[in-house]
């Protein structure tokens, strides 16, 4: 279903609305915050030189570093009073990064919210047990705001306690799962342990997946533990612009729609800082054009990704961003080679005889970085033969892939960290200060 | 006539070897031989307990990569040669040996010994032929 009639208009009507709101904020902003101004007035840019879309590039990129330079709330645009929430990200260096939201952010969220969870499919009939972690995290108040707008009933259980969780799945006949991709794989495997027939005993039918990657292979390592009929869209968003909600996939799972009245989304080279042309593959910026308390100006989101304009088959009209390749900050280079952990996890889904959760260790022996990988063995055996067979697959197949040999090592299932949040799955443990 | 051994995946690390003598421990089922390679990452660790089936299930529902396989147990004289005779018995028909481990020594003059070859059902054929005496795990049991 198509939750709002901005989702369809005609390429012009969108960009009308995307330039008036750009200015707009750019008015605002530069009145209102003070390291705006500065950065504005460094860069020789004034709010009334953006007189088409295209003006934007004239604009600085905001990163995290302003955010965090700017902790906890110098880069609000509105009064302490008006704030009615703040969130803050998970900050694994230094100081987490806060974001704030006025009445009127929140019922924008919501709204976001609301069409992302339609476009996956979710509708006013739907038990939706929302299994991100609440608390200062956007996922699952984001989620949890936009599905009860919608209509469906919430089932906020949060994260951990998994055989709890699916106690609650199958006595609530819950039909919608909201998790990271690999909560929700591990959910099916606690459920496994548990004797629950998941094709059976449980009714999900709609998975809405974020906060992580989602790869082709995890998609089908989703549909194979909770169907083939499991509709398992991925959304994207992230604190700083907002929460989830910044776009999603419809059910052509052809990219993620981009809530584009909200953002203007944009792709530059992540080296020059060059807008990139229509088509390629680059990182990904967002500009915020109605939002007040923290109304963000080309943030630099380190995802790669791009665009795509075609009108999409389910009606939409909005520009679709691919399903992301990878972080930018994720990427590792690995004696020279660019490695993303999405590549070897590509790598692993593909290989018979081994789970889906897996572990990087990436260290320095001398001058040589080592590639280590660490998977659980599921498939029972007698024979070394075999166990080297495997480890042979997936060594040589990160070497088409990756041009790199890895050191692989079987581990026993169950052993590997599993996860409710985001997904740590890589131990750089070279020295930074080395060679 | 084969009898079943329990073979469990278990990567080289302290105490993964204790957590499966552990399952096993606390299923009730005794163990009476088992072998362990020295290998750098992971090994297999082969087992003849009395009760195969229980602890299997009971390692993979613990999370272990268990199986049961067919394996000979055979019975032999203890006596200098014994071992010998009869593996020129295999090796004369082209059965390939890919393990082998001592299971007991018995007060009275014989000793068992695990095997796993090539081709099983083959193999026991032939040493049943030559006069062996192959031991199942209700007879391992019973020693």
């Amino acid at each position: 279903m198509i939750w709002s009639k901005n989702e369809t208009l005609p390429r012009s009507e969108i960009e009308a609305i995307q330039l008036e709101r750009l200015q707009e904020t750019v008015h605002r902003v530069y009145e209102k915050v003070l390291p705006y101004r500065k950065k504005m007035d460094e860069a020789g840019v004034k709010p009334d030189d953006i007189k088409t879309l295209k003006d934007l590039a004239k604009l600085p990129f905001t990163t995290k570093a302003d955010l965090r330079d700017n902790y906890p709330f110098g880069l609000f645009a509105v009064p302490r009073n008006e704030l009615v929430r703040v969130h803050a990200s998970s900050g694994t260096t230094g100081k987490p990064t806060v974001v704030g939201y006025t009445k009127n952010d929140l019922d924008m969220w919501t709204e976001c919210v609301s069409r992302i969870a339609a476009m996956g499919g979710a509708t006013a009939d739907d038990m939706a047990q929302i299994c991100f972690g609440y608390g200062m995290f956007t996922g699952a108040l984001g989620l949890h705001y936009g599905l009860e707008n919608i209509g469906a009933t919430i089932v906020p259980s949060s994260t951990g306690n998994s055989e709890k969780q699916i106690m609650f799945m199958k006595d609530f006949e819950t039909t919608l799962l909201v998790a990271t991709p690999s909560y929700a794989l591990r959910l099916a495997e606690v459920a496994t342990q548990m004797g629950v027939d998941i094709k059976k005993d449980l009714k999900v039918r709609i998975a809405l997946v974020g906060s992580e990657l989602l790869t082709d292979a995890m998609r089908k390592e989703m549909h194979k533990v909770w169907g083939e009929n499991c509709l398992v869209t991925s959304n994207y968003g992230m604190s700083e612009l907002m929460g989830p909600g910044v776009s999603g996939e419809c059910e052509y799972l052809n990219g993620m729609h981009i809530n584009e009245d909200y953002f203007i989304p944009e792709i530059i080279n992540s080296e020059t800082g060059e807008v990139l042309p229509i088509g390629e593959k680059g990182e990904l910026v967002v500009t915020c054009i109605k939002k007040e308390a923290l109304p963000l100006i080309r943030y630099r989101t380190k995802d790669v990704t791009r665009l795509m304009y075609e009108p999409c088959k389910c009606g939409r009209t909005t520009c679709r961003m691919e399903n992301l390749d990878g972080r930018t900050d994720d990427m590792l280079k690995i004696r020279g080679v660019n490695v993303f952990p999405s590549q070897i996890e590509e790598v692993l889904l593909h290989t018979e005889g081994i789970g889906p959760h897996y572990e990087i260790i990436v260290t320095r022996e001398g001058h040589a970085d080592k590639l280590e990988i660490r998977v659980e063995l599921l498939k029972a055996t007698d024979d070394y033969k075999e166990l080297k067979a495997i480890e042979n697959a997936i060594r040589s197949k990160l070497r088409v892939v990756l041009g790199l040999d890895a050191k692989i090592s079987l581990v026993s299932p169950n052993t590997l960290q599993r996860f409710e949040g985001k997904a740590k799955r890589v131990k750089d443990l070279r020295d930074k200060e080395g060679v | 006539m084969q009898a079943k051994q329990l073979s469990v995946f278990i990567e080289n690390r302290e105490g993964r070897l204790d957590e499966v003598l552990a399952v096993i421990k606390s299923a009730g089922v005794n163990i009476l031989s088992l072998s362990l390679a020295d290998t750098s990452e992971y090994g297999l660790l082969r087992l003849i307990v009395s009760n195969p089936a229980a602890a299997d299930a009971a390692l993979k529902a613990n999370g272990f990569s268990s199986m049961l396989t067919g394996v000979l147990v055979v019975r032999l004289d203890n006596k200098v040669g014994s071992l010998q005779d009869f593996l020129g018995i295999l090796a004369k028909e082209n059965i390939n040996l890919e393990y082998m481990y001592g299971l007991t020594i018995e007060n009275g003059g014989k000793a068992s010994l695990v095997i796993k070859a090539s081709d099983l059902e083959k193999a026991a054929s032939i040493l049943l032929s030559a006069g062996a005496e192959l031991l199942s795990n209700e007879d391992i049991a019973k020693l």
